[in-house]
């Protein structure tokens, strides 16, 4: 790709996928933002019109705005903390040889398989119901009051299911990271009278530096779209406890049949998460150069 | 202070046996020198000193005092790997300074030691770079510089130099024997080419499947090898085999005698045969001499401007008295 002509011809050869791709990218954006400057409410067609921001100022203005961006952004850091440390713990018990270690490194990444529906109505039903959960019946075996999970931590039961589900990609990634740090570094850091805490921290953990940043750039843009989770657990609720921005918009469009409000949502939304990508790409995303 | 000793040490690998019983005894200040041809064992021995394995059985002590269990960092030794696993986030000050750091040392005196294992290895240009934006040479020389500012009682060398190209491997053997002239400290040295081995050592240890085959000087090793198996493997190009009537006449089952110990005529001489390939290197020239009726092939040396082509008949005179003779079992007679 060095001569002049080569650029040229792969210019020539890369357009029609670039043109694609924008018009992809480009067509729906330009709707909403078109619908985000409507009055459109599906309830009332015969209201219509052009009313500038005024969809724009009536989400922001709405009190569950505020909240929502907050629990958005407990649920991705709180989800990001948690599969990132115990992916490290988790990624550092597999990668020595154990016995079953095949067995154990499936078991590890199966959550991954059970899809976000299912996974979150085993959890609300099997586990976190106040009366017959597996939760309810060890703390009662313990003499404990049983706790009432998604009525009284909404948004750290959800946390807690979005974590289980992304802790194998997480752990699978930092995985295959360990898996190729050299043995003679660590070696030498041994011989060099690094005890195996300094070894993790001086030597492993840097290694690793990349393998986080991709889970956490990742993650975040998935995570940041988490929905079928809260919809079947706690629709939100209570009140607004556990209401994110894209549950917000949800309700919005489907519940209040505004769409214009929510397109007006939608394009907070993108904008929101450009202003995170570009904080986690300069915070973190120098890891990936060089 | 550096000696090392190892007593009736084993090692195992499961069922396999790569080292039998073996004793050793290395000397404060000596360069010694590990060779052996691939999977003898010499890595594993080496690692066995340093404490990155477990001994199946048997005692490593360090200056009189049993290490068998110590773990690598109380042996107060330092390695330098052959992949030189150095670390790669940080700058070669901190590579340098990495074992001082974790052993605690005050910043000021960290620096000056870095300072001074910089000047001496030629370093100071680079002290902020990356490992990743150094040449080979200049990595192997953090990695030994990673060594000696610890001032360990003993270095632990494995195939340091087998990554480098010739020219660079030729300086660096010299810069490693200087180092070890100035330190005067213990150097344990595993390589599989024997030059090295020759040109380094004050003691060389020749490994065959993990036994010792002979512990000597290079010059001991060269004029009195113990076995068939060090004869050949030390002295280059190797020692040549004699088997049947010609080696019972000195009495023995094979003799050898190197290349170098037989003078080439064009006209007269005990062995007659045919040039099949001449290796001219300049200051000598290699002839591979077949149908002597002795042996397969046999090399000699002539003198650079050995005029022998290809397909001549040439006569060769042996010099008897560097001959040597082996029994059927290999060993010296
Ligand atoms: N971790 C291990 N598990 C099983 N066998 C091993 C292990 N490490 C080494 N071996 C075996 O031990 C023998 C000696 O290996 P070692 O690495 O010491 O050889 P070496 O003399 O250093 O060879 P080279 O010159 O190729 O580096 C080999 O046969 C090898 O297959
Ligand atoms: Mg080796």
């Amino acid at each position: 790709m060095s001569t002049r002509s080569s650029r040229k011809a792969a210019r020539l050869m890369l357009s029609p996928s670039v043109i694609v791709l924008l018009v992809w990218m480009i067509v729906p954006l330009a709707v909403t933002v078109w619908y985000s400057l409507l009055r459109y409410n599906l309830l009332r067609p015969e209201r219509t019109g052009f009313i500038w921001f005024r969809n724009y100022t009536n989400f922001v203005a709405s009190p569950a705005f505020l909240s929502s961006i907050v629990n958005t952004l407990i649920l991705v850091v709180g989800v990001l903390v948690i599969t990132v440390v115990l992916g490290i713990l988790i990624a550092l018990l597999i990668d020595r040889p154990i016995w079953g270690q095949g067995i154990v490194r499936i078991l590890v990444i199966s959550p991954f398989f059970i899809m976000p529906p299912v996974a979150a109505l085993i959890w609300k039903n099997m586990f976190m119901n106040p009366t017959n959960g597996l939760f309810a019946e060890a703390a009662k075996f313990l003499g404990l009051p049983p706790f009432d999970f998604l009525g009284h931590a909404p948004l750290a039961s959800i946390t807690l299911m979005v974590a289980w589900q992304w802790l194998p990609f997480a752990t699978l990634i930092l995985l295959t990271a360990l898996q190729s740090m050299s043995s003679e570094q660590i070696e030498a850091a041994e011989m060099d009278g690094a005890n195996a805490l300094n070894r993790f921290w001086f030597i492993v953990l840097p290694h690793l530096s990349r393998a986080i940043t991709v889970v956490i750039l990742i993650q975040t843009i998935f995570l940041l779209g988490v929905f079928a989770e809260i919809l079947v657990t706690t629709n939100g609720g209570p009140g607004t406890a556990s209401t994110t921005l894209t549950f917000l918009i949800y309700k919005e469009a489907l519940l209040g049949f505004n769409a214009g409000t929510a397109a007006a949502g939608g394009v907070i939304a993108v904008i929101l998460a450009n202003i995170v990508a570009i904080f986690l790409m300069i915070a973190v995303g120098r890891n990936l150069d060089a | 202070m550096g000696r090392i000793t190892l007593a009736g040490v084993t090692k195992r690998f499961g069922e396999t046996e790569v080292i039998p019983p073996l004793d050793l005894e290395i000397a404060d200040g000596e360069f010694v020198v590990f060779v052996g041809p691939s999977g003898c064992g010499k890595s594993t021995l080496l690692r066995l000193i340093a404490g990155l394995e477990d001994v199946s059985s048997g005692q490593v002590s360090i200056d009189g005092r049993d290490m068998t269990e110590a773990p690598p960092a109380q042996r107060g030794l330092a390695m330098v790997f052959q992949s030189y696993a150095l670390y790669p986030h940080m700058s070669v000050r901190a590579n340098i300074a990495f074992p001082l750091r974790m052993a605690g040392m005050d910043k000021a005196e960290q620096a000056r030691r870095v300072e001074a294992a910089a000047e001496v290895l030629n370093l100071t240009a680079y002290l902020d770079r990356r490992p990743g934006q150094l040449s080979g040479g200049q990595r192997q020389r953090v990695a030994i510089g990673r060594a000696i500012v610890r001032e360990p009682a003993a270095f632990l060398f494995d195939e340091p130099l087998s990554n480098l190209d010739a020219a660079l491997r030729v300086g660096m053997r010299l810069e490693i024997s200087e180092l070890h002239k100035r330190l005067a400290t213990t150097m344990v040295y595993v390589t599989h080419d024997q030059v090295e081995a020759m040109t380094m050592a004050d003691k060389i240890v020749v490994l065959q499947a993990g036994r010792i085959e002979q512990v000597g000087s290079p010059l001991d090793l060269y004029h009195r090898p113990q076995n068939r198996f060090v004869a050949g493997f030390i002295g280059s190009p190797r020692m040549n085999f004699i088997e049947g009537p010609e080696a019972a006449r000195h009495g023995a089952h094979v003799i050898g005698i190197r290349p170098e110990h037989v003078v080439v005529s064009q006209t007269e001489g005990p062995w007659k045969g045919r040039v099949t390939v001449t290796e001219h290197l300049g200051s000598d020239t290699y002839y591979h001499v077949h149908d002597t009726g002795l042996a397969e092939a046999l090399t000699v040396r002539a003198p650079g401007d050995g005029m022998a082509a290809p397909g001549d008949e040439v006569w060769l005179q042996p010099d008897m008295d560097r001959i040597h003779r082996f029994d059927a079992n290999g060993a010296r007679i």
